[in-house]
């Protein structure tokens, strides 16, 4: 039986579609078998992430309705053997399913995959309901902007409610700005929400260029964002890897003025 | 007739009290109030108008019997029902007027309102968008980053007290305040916020008992 972690934010445009496609590549990479699901119903964004949109036959709706076997619907991806992708319908709505039939949907495929990846949209309603349905844990992509982290701490309140244990990824993080003060830092992001951090991701251009043509960034070795994700998927694996150093080291001979205290 | 009283009438000054049983049955009860009435307490039951308390103990009736055993009681010409309580709910009654001390241990989200009828000493702490209201004072031992609202009722003695205060709003009775920038102390030592003629003021924890000026009773010495 697998593990159903669903992506969550509250506030949109944090970073759930791109954390939800990064973390289900990595965990495909790592060798285990993954489903992910899109549950942002009249919305679906994973699918263009993913670069899978052209695949879609039949979707979320679909399955729930009885319209087509959850087999069919999975869409395997173009790089992993073993990672598929469950789309949400572009024309239905939230509405048009139910938490109950989002948990059969999720239960089913727990029997099948090590884990199932939900993606969740944005808000608290409905769609937040069907999403963390059938969850056992639960991922809450933050970034380091008030607002954010304001609706990351209401849907941490909804998840105790509901009993999912919930962990945070603080996303878009800019070492510069944080050092500046400009920026909330990690620390005080944690104090208020008084959660366990899973991991951060520093801010970086090449995630915007890959999700746009449809290739996870956690593919590219050289972005820092990529190492960031496969980090969180190793942790989320159980392994204890440590926080990564955001502050580029300094070169070599930076340290030597620093050292003679010249810098 | 069974042999154990389910109905004690006890003689008070003001009437009679009837006592209720509260674990058995209630058409028991009923039984044994109309043998009562009608058969072994006559004599003492006949004679000039006496006032009649019914304490049903811990059950709660709905009013349709309630009205039973009102008019049960009342075919006796010369009880009069003054009143039918259980013991919730004087029990609530009670507390309203104690001012109740409530101890919380958790943390208040975003979203989240913990209202109490009292004092509030919570454990734990208030997020921005949080809420906590009391009709009392509001102790927070953790860091107040919402907003609290004490004396919610109006009463102005109310305070609002936490280890790190930095609410988005406070409010005591009726006055509402914002934190000005000179509160961010920046300080560790616990603050907490009063009323001083109409005005929200801040001050140090050790400058309460000059407020309150409540006599502390210190052993030996």
């Amino acid at each position: 039986m697998g593990e159903a972690i669903v992506i969550t934010s509250g506030k949109g445009g944090v970073g759930k579609t791109t954390t939800s496609a990064n973390l289900g590549t990595a965990l495909a990479l790592l060798g285990k078998k993954v489903a992910m699901v899109d549950t942002d119903i009249g919305l679906r964004n994973l699918d263009v992430v993913m670069g899978l949109e052209n695949r879609i036959i039949y979707d979320l709706v679909d399955v729930a309705e009885g319209r087509c076997r959850l087999q069919q619907a999975l869409v395997k991806d173009k790089r992993f053997e073993e990672l598929y992708m469950l789309p949400a319908a572009q024309t239905k709505d939230k509405s048009d399913v139910t938490p109950e039939q989002v948990k059969d949907i999720v239960l089913e495929l727990k029997r099948e995959y090590d884990y199932v990846i939900i993606d969740c949209p944005a808000g608290i309603e409905q769609g937040f309901r069907n999403a963390v349905a059938g969850a056992d844990r639960a991922i809450v992509v933050t970034t380091p902007e008030n607002a954010a982290v304001r609706d990351a701490d209401r849907v941490i309140g909804l998840l105790e409610g509901s009993k999912v244990p919930a962990k945070l990824v603080v996303n878009r993080i800019r070492p510069a700005m944080v050092k500046s003060g400009e920026m909330l830092d990690i620390d005080e992001i944690c104090q208020v929400l008084a959660v366990d951090l899973l991991g951060i991701v520093p801010d970086d251009e090449r995630v915007i260029k890959a999700a746009n043509s449809g290739e996870p960034t956690v593919m590219d070795p050289s972005s820092r964002a990529a190492i960031a994700y496969r980090n969180i998927a190793r942790r989320i694996l159980g392994d204890m890897v440590p926080l990564m150093q955001l502050e580029e080291r300094p070169g070599r001979l930076r340290r030597l003025v620093k050292f003679l205290g010249m810098g | 007739m069974t042999d154990k009283q389910r109905i004690t009438i006890k003689g008070v000054k003001d009437g009679l009290i009837f006592l209720f049983d509260d674990q058995c049955e209630l058409s028991e009860l009923m039984e044994e109030l109309q043998f009562k009435l009608e058969k072994s307490h006559q004599q003492l039951l006949s004679g000039p108008l006496v006032h009649v308390h019914v304490r049903l103990g811990a059950r709660s009736l709905e009013e349709e019997d309630k009205e039973r055993i009102r008019s049960l009681i009342r075919q006796k010409g010369n009880l009069l029902v003054q009143s039918i309580e259980s013991e919730a709910a004087a029990e609530e009654g009670d507390e309203a007027g104690k001012q109740a001390f409530k101890l919380m241990t958790g943390m208040i989200r975003s979203g989240q309102t913990v209202e109490h009828d009292g004092s509030l000493l919570l454990l734990g702490d208030v997020n921005p968008g949080g809420t906590v209201r009391c009709t009392g004072d509001i102790y927070v031992l953790g860091a107040l980053r919402g907003m609290a609202h004490a004396g919610c009722e109006g009463r102005e003695e109310a305070i609002i007290a936490a280890s790190l205060l930095r609410p988005t709003q406070l409010r005591i009775a009726d006055v509402i305040s914002r934190p000005p920038e000179e509160w961010m102390s920046g300080d560790a030592s616990m603050e907490y916020a009063y009323l001083e003629d109409g005005r929200m003021q801040i001050d140090k924890m050790n400058q309460l008992a000059r407020m309150r000026k409540e006599t502390m009773l210190f052993k030996g010495v």
